[in-house]
């Protein structure tokens, strides 16, 4: 299959829950190195869409292509693709009872059966990168949201992942937490990283994003550079960015 | 009121008691052992998305828990003896025991198992940890973490229940007690002593459970918080 070089490929997507069309249709594609950011209201759809890329909701209709895995093909090995694909959530999800290097050479060690040695070494490299390299023998709860969601970001970096995807990782963050977080963030933008984020961040997505969607109804409402946050073309883009058309 | 204890009477039979007890306790950790087992297979059994091993653990646990221990006891010792299998009282004693508590702890456990949050297993599987590596790391030890009071209780409940087979004749403590009492005529005497020595019982599995506890989650060694 043809995908143009893109690292993330979505064609004619449509997703229901039950009687509820979340995804009616939609495309988009990443390239090597991009940062696409989609944003939209509640229930637009943007959270499902990021999920269908790793799998974590199946499509009905369409065909979504991650780092040459066919992730709407039923017969996909899933591991494979959730080696080569990084996502981090809303809710840090780090493991409570493991510290922040358990956690974060629990899958290489396991998935990659990397030695515990190589693995510890490379926890400090990403835990460097993400600011937090004196946190290391610490337990989740002893860290601040902020910084717990950077452990988490470590601890899919450490998987050394083609595409990292974002779920609304600042949403449970209060501004000054939010800040780290994205500096970090940018920080692997700046590296090159292929990223493909959720956020409600307007002014960090028009700093940050190659691409923007915004999703409106299950739909790809407007799209484009990150110029349209600032003169949208629809009067939705427009009244969601909070700007007179 | 004249009432008179005569505890020397029954102390001087002290090597029964302490054959007894120790009885009682090889009893409590080969069903402690061996039902733990059984309540984590039950609990991932019950919680398998295949209907008939989840159908199967659920008829187990159900059935055990509506039925009384006493019953159970001589439906493992009447069963066996009827299949013209013979084994030690205490053998039969050990197995209808851990049986029981299998189930007990299978339902502990199983509710253990869905207290780990959703987005735990949403997590392990994004960073493309296998099903058995999932439930190994992220479900098995956090899970049983959370449960670990009510399953330690469990077990000390089990421990003293286990007086219950003195009826098919296991030499354990209340067994010892129903002989010396009957050898002495010093009833009261002899259950004052026994309810002792059960409570120190207790008191010892407890503090093997504390202990076990910081072993296995060295969270809360190192953060001193209390299971």
């Amino acid at each position: 299959m043809d995908t143009n070089g893109a690292v993330v490929s979505a064609r004619d997507v449509h997703k229901s829950f039950g009687p509820l069309k979340v995804l009616d249709g939609i495309d988009f594609e990443v390239q090597r190195g991009e940062v696409m950011v989609i944003i939209g209201r509640s229930g637009s759809g943007k959270s499902t869409a990021l999920r269908c890329l790793d799998r974590f909701e199946t499509i009905d209709e369409g065909e979504i292509i991650v780092c040459g895995h066919h992730v709407s093909d039923p017969n996909i090995d899933l591991r494979a693709l959730r080696q080569d694909v990084g996502i981090v959530f809303q809710s840090y999800n780090l493991f409570p009872h493991l510290t922040v290097e358990e956690n974060i050479i629990l899958a290489p060690c396991s998935v990659k059966r990397a030695s515990k040695t190589a693995a510890k070494e490379q926890a400090k490299r990403v835990l460097a990168q993400v600011g937090l390299e004196e946190k290391l023998h610490y337990y989740p709860e002893q860290l601040s949201g902020g910084q717990q969601q950077r452990a988490a970001i470590a601890r899919s970096l450490a998987m050394q992942p083609k595409v990292m995807l974002f779920d609304e990782v600042t949403s449970a963050l209060d501004p000054e937490l939010t800040g780290e977080v994205l500096k970090v963030i940018e920080a692997l933008a700046a590296d090159g990283m292929t990223m493909v984020m959720v956020t409600h961040e307007m002014g960090f997505a028009k700093g940050i994003a190659d691409q923007v969607l915004f999703m409106h109804r299950g739909k790809v409402h407007e799209s484009g550079p990150a110029t349209i946050l600032t003169s949208p073309t629809t009067p939705e883009l427009a009244q969601f960015v909070g700007k007179e058309l | 009121m004249n009432l008179i204890l005569d505890f020397p009477a029954i102390l001087e039979r002290w090597p029964l008691f302490l054959d007894g007890a120790w009885l009682t306790l090889q009893l409590a950790l080969i069903a402690t052992l061996l039902g733990g087992v059984i309540g984590v297979v039950g609990a991932m059994g019950r919680r398998s998305s295949n209907a008939v091993l989840s159908r199967i653990c659920t008829i187990y646990v159900e059935g055990i828990r509506n039925t009384p221990l006493l019953v159970q006891i001589f439906l493992v010792y009447f069963g066996l003896a009827s299949l013209g299998l013979k084994f030690s009282a205490f053998t039969v004693a050990a197995a209808a025991l851990t049986i029981n508590v299998g189930a007990y702890t299978t339902e502990i456990i199983r509710a253990g198992f869905d207290a780990v949050p959703r987005g735990q297993i949403e997590a392990a599987e994004g960073l493309a940890l296998s099903r058995a590596q999932i439930y190994w790391n992220v479900i098995l030890w956090p899970g049983i973490e959370k449960v670990y009071p009510a399953l330690t209780s469990q077990f000390v409940l089990l421990m003293l229940a286990s007086s219950v087979t003195s009826q098919i004749s296991a030499e354990e403590l209340t067994a010892v007690a129903n002989y010396v009492q009957s050898d002495t005529y010093r009833a009261f005497e002899t259950y004052i002593l026994v309810a002792i020595v059960y409570v120190i019982l207790s008191l010892i599995m407890r503090a093997g459970f504390w202990a076990l506890g910081l072993v296995i989650f060295p969270r809360r060694r190192r953060l001193g918080t209390p299971l």
